[in-house]
């Protein structure tokens, strides 16, 4: 009894790298196998450390990308400029590998298919992952619930998750996707061009009269800007959940 | 406008609020000493720079609370709640 006191309730587990698997030029994701999970619910995170020979520690938050419905982990990592931890996993990390992580954490971003919607998830880049947990977990456990999904990146090269939100899309019941490229678009490209903002929100995204359950991610302006114009639409303050990877991304 | 781009939320110190609380912590409901708002722990701001994590009311900024790893140990000031709301289990 004192002894699970004093370590605590979350401790640091160790899982194995079993795929890796390259999403664009920046983003990997990396799949682990975790004998001790203890489940997980869609929007929760990880915290990874890595201990260098000589004791140096980090330490980052990632967001998992799984489901709670798939027994092996996944965690999406987009490779930052001068990113001492994502350089690692994203260019360094081979199958076979071990991580260190703790979790799952958190419980006010996180959505259960009891929870219902219909479901407004907005992603600015790598914001795109704990919201990719939402929709595969809409996916897999058959909710009926609306999902439309906004999502800015960067250029077509830089979808994240491009081919199977495409899939997704495709199917029955399958999630609304709106994508807008804001540096380079392809010849052609049709699609939405700017930054994502009350007019597109109101465009593509639910009325506030259909009591919509939004969930925001991304850097820190990208989400606080998206936030102020949904409320301006009409959504309530607690109906807008909002997760910020800081300056650039993470 | 250097403080904004940096601040995340709540959410980020989960892992840390998790080990002290012994239990899930962004969910958890606040009053603000200063304001009188009520949020949950996740949606309030967040300043993660060193030494401590600064949570702040994100309706007038105002210091929640700071939680500071020394070594072994946690230096936490709750100062700036009111109230917090926890859900007890059973």
């Amino acid at each position: 009894m004192a002894r699970a006191a004093v370590r605590g309730r979350l401790n640091w587990m160790l899982g194995e790298v079993v795929e890796l698997i390259d999403e664009t030029p920046r983003v990997r994701s990396v799949v682990l196998d975790i004998p001790d999970w203890p489940g997980h619910l869609a929007g929760q995170h990880v915290d990874v450390r890595l201990t260098s020979e000589d004791g140096y520690q980090a330490q980052r938050s990632y967001s998992i990308a799984s489901p709670p419905e798939e027994h092996r982990l996944q965690l999406t990592v987009e490779r930052l400029p001068d990113g001492e931890v994502s350089s690692y996993l994203v260019g360094e990390l081979r199958p076979g590998d071990t991580l260190e992580l703790r979790g799952p954490i958190g419980g006010y971003f996180v959505w259960e298919a009891r929870m219902g919607g219909p479901l407004l998830l907005v992603a600015g880049g790598s914001g795109i992952v704990p919201l990719m947990a939402m929709l595969r977990h809409r996916q897999a456990s058959g909710a009926a619930v609306g999902a439309r999904l906004v999502f800015s990146s960067r250029s077509w090269e830089e979808i994240i998750y491009r081919d199977e939100l495409e899939r997704l899309a495709s199917g029955p019941d399958g999630p609304e996707v709106t994508h807008t490229l804001t540096r380079s678009q392809p010849p052609g490209w049709t699609g939405h061009a700017g930054r994502v903002d009350g007019a597109m929100l109101a465009e593509v995204g639910w009325p506030a009269s259909d009591m919509p359950r939004a969930f925001v991610c991304g850097p820190t302006p990208f989400v606080e800007a998206v936030a102020n114009a949904l409320v301006l639409l009409g959504y309530t303050a607690p109906s807008v959940k909002t997760e910020r990877f800081g300056p650039t991304g993470g | 406008m250097e403080k904004e781009m940096m601040r995340v939320d709540g959410n980020a110190m989960g892992g840390t609020l998790d080990d002290v609380f012994a239990r899930e912590a962004t969910s958890v409901k606040m009053v603000c000493d200063g304001c009188g708002e009520v949020e949950p722990l996740g949606a309030e701001h967040a300043y993660m720079q060193a030494p401590g994590m600064v949570l702040r009311c994100r309706h007038c900024e105002r210091v929640l609370l700071v939680v500071t790893a020394v070594n072994s140990y946690y230096l936490l000031s709750f100062r700036g709640v009111r109230w917090f709301e926890l859900p007890r289990g059973g």
